[in-house]
């Protein structure tokens, strides 16, 4: 079997699951970004633009709604790369039943991989979708904020595999929720700049994915400026995807062929 | 990949019937040595088996052969391949029931094996039409709508050996394939591999089971500790290591050891085990007799014929099933 072949194999079987998940999860990925984009985007919104006219001059159901975009990317991905891995890994250990077909450790993550980016893409576009009923939608060039969506998902989603590999139970995916992705969406720059930030917080932004594909998909959204450091923005999330990919493909691939 | 090739040309003349051959083939966890050293050569259609206790180093040695587990040292050759090289060649070849189900039980039996035949490179229409013959094999053809979590364990057994045949394997592996199940489940899974044994297919089982060894390899090793006790047919190794009868004696008594000494000289041997005395014996019947003429009386006596069991219990001094 060629490499295609055996992701396309890999893929089928993914696909089964998404068809049987989809329903139930499009709820739940949905709900919370609409529910932000309501209170925050109609409701804070009218204050903040009556105020002082805007973020920037930028209408703030406008200025949060790519923000959003990349919020349900990283909700998406996390999601995606935590439960789910560990019960390949350790539960009903399904990745064990790949390789003993003959399929490897490096196909069996990167068909796990685009699938979650499949699953990003679908989310985030869905969500643009919803968005703009709201009117927080204007230009064609939105959907440049796509592909910064899913790099932006990838950043979260191969760095986490590795938790799988390495955990002895679940109970650090709670933690990560609440101490790193509900601190990341309110901090990264999605409803408000991150210069109103303490000077001592914005490190935690500079250094983590959210903020860096949020810049990027700002400008998307709008069709430019291309903003000053787009080329470390890039830079950042692509070392997160490349990174995490290379350390969970040894991790998963040390626990699973002893 | 030439170099690490040539070793095949060390071993002994690989005949055509050869499947497999082991060589030393050591298997460590850090300092650990789980299979030490073992030689092992399996021919082609044979039923080849793996018996001893839990620890004893067979299902190390079985995810070696699955090509899923490196080779420590020592050499393995299945299908003359070598599974550091062409580890994926040789799965494609294998049909492969390990001792952890791995079904996706969220997805319904019909769709457990088309996503994994799909895994060798199948097509959509070939994994359909392999699924109902395999289903009907498996007595599973009235559950291919179920979902896996609904199945008894039993079913699901018999579901993932249907799934290690999904691509036609020259040689399937069977870890522990009825541990767990009760009798009659059990008696339905060998008829299945009987089945398959004389359709020509090659079956390599561990088992600590040794009703189980008995009943359907032609061949075995007793392995424990890491290492090979014996070798042989089920019935060379009882000829060869045990009597052809077994008296069992028990005494009304929490502690066996006391009654042993006055039990001397019966039989040809004798092991004392915490809940019983066995006296081996070609003749069961004169053995028992020659306990009444010393005038001992034992709550009861029991005469059977040897099994794999007393061949265990006479090479390491203990039983397979603790």
């Amino acid at each position: 079997m060629s490499a295609p072949e055996r992701l396309r194999a890999l893929l089928a079987y993914h696909w089964v699951l998404f068809k049987r998940t989809i329903g139930g999860a499009l709820v739940s990925r949905f709900l919370l970004p609409v529910l932000f984009l309501a209170s925050m985007g109609l409701g804070v919104g009218n204050l903040v633009d009556s105020a002082s006219g805007g973020v920037n001059g930028v209408p703030y159901l406008l200025y949060i709604v790519p923000g959003l975009v990349m919020v349900t990317a990283m909700n998406v991905a996390v999601g995606e790369s935590t439960w789910p891995v560990m019960g390949f890994v350790k539960w009903n250990e399904f990745y064990r039943a790949m390789i003993n077909a003959p399929q490897r450790v490096i196909d069996v993550l990167l068909a796990h991989w685009l699938m979650i980016a499949f699953n990003v893409l679908t989310s985030a576009g869905a969500f643009m979708v919803v968005a703009a009923l709201f009117g927080g939608v204007r230009s064609w060039w939105s959907l440049a904020a796509l592909p910064i969506a899913v790099l932006t998902g990838m950043a979260f989603s191969t760095p986490l595999f590795v938790v799988a590999a390495k955990a002895t139970n679940d109970s650090i995916y709670s933690a990560l929720f609440r101490l790193v992705v509900t601190p990341l969406m309110l901090f990264s720059g999605a409803f408000f700049p991150i210069d109103q930030l303490p000077i001592w917080m914005q490190p935690i932004s500079w250094v983590t994915p959210l903020w860096h594909g949020i810049e990027l998909g700002r400008a998307a959204f709008v069709g430019g400026p291309v903003p000053d450091l787009w080329l470390v923005h890039l830079g950042v999330l692509l070392a997160y995807v490349i990174g995490g990919a290379w350390v969970s493909a040894r991790a998963i691939e040390d626990r699973l062929v002893t | 990949m030439c170099r690490r090739r040539s070793p095949a040309l060390t071993l002994p003349t690989v005949t055509d019937d050869l499947l497999l051959t082991a060589r030393d083939l050591t298997k460590k966890f850090g300092d650990f040595t789980a299979v030490d050293s073992i030689d092992v050569e399996v021919r082609k259609g044979e039923a080849f088996g793996f018996l001893g206790p839990n620890g004893a180093g067979k299902s190390s040695t079985m995810r070696m052969i699955a090509s899923v587990s490196p080779v420590t040292s020592g050499e393995l050759r299945i299908f003359g391949l070598d599974p550091a090289v062409d580890g994926q060649q040789i799965r494609a070849r294998i049909g492969n029931c390990p001792q952890k189900d791995l079904l996706d039980e969220e997805l319904s039996v019909e769709e457990n094996l088309w996503v994994y035949g799909r895994f060798f490179g199948l097509s959509r229409a070939e994994v359909r039409q392999r699924a109902s013959e395999l289903l009907e094999f498996a007595q599973l053809s009235e559950r291919h709508a179920d979902k896996v979590e609904h199945l008894s364990g039993g079913m699901k057994r018999r579901l993932v050996i249907a799934r290690s045949l999904i691509n036609n394997p020259e040689l399937l592996l069977l870890d522990e394939p009825t541990t767990g199940l009760d009798p009659q489940a059990r008696h339905v899974l060998w008829d299945r591999l009987f089945r398959l044994k004389r359709q020509g297919v090659t079956l390599i089982i561990t088992t600590h089971y040794m009703d189980e060894a008995e009943q359907l390899c032609d061949r075995l090793v007793v392995m424990d500790k890491g290492r090979i006790a014996a070798e042989g047919s089920p019935r060379d190794l009882i000829d060869r290591y045990s009597t052809r009868e077994v008296v069992e004696v028990r005494f009304d008594t929490d502690e066996h050891a006391p009654h042993a000494a006055p039990l001397e000289g019966i039989g040809e041997r004798m092991e004392v085990l915490p809940d019983r005395i066995l006296l081996y014996a070609d003749n069961g019947d004169a053995a028992t007799a020659a306990i009444a003429q010393r005038g001992i009386h034992p709550l009861s006596t029991l005469v059977r014929r040897s099994t794999l069991e007393d061949v265990f219990l006479h090479l390491t001094g203990r039983t397979l099933v603790d």
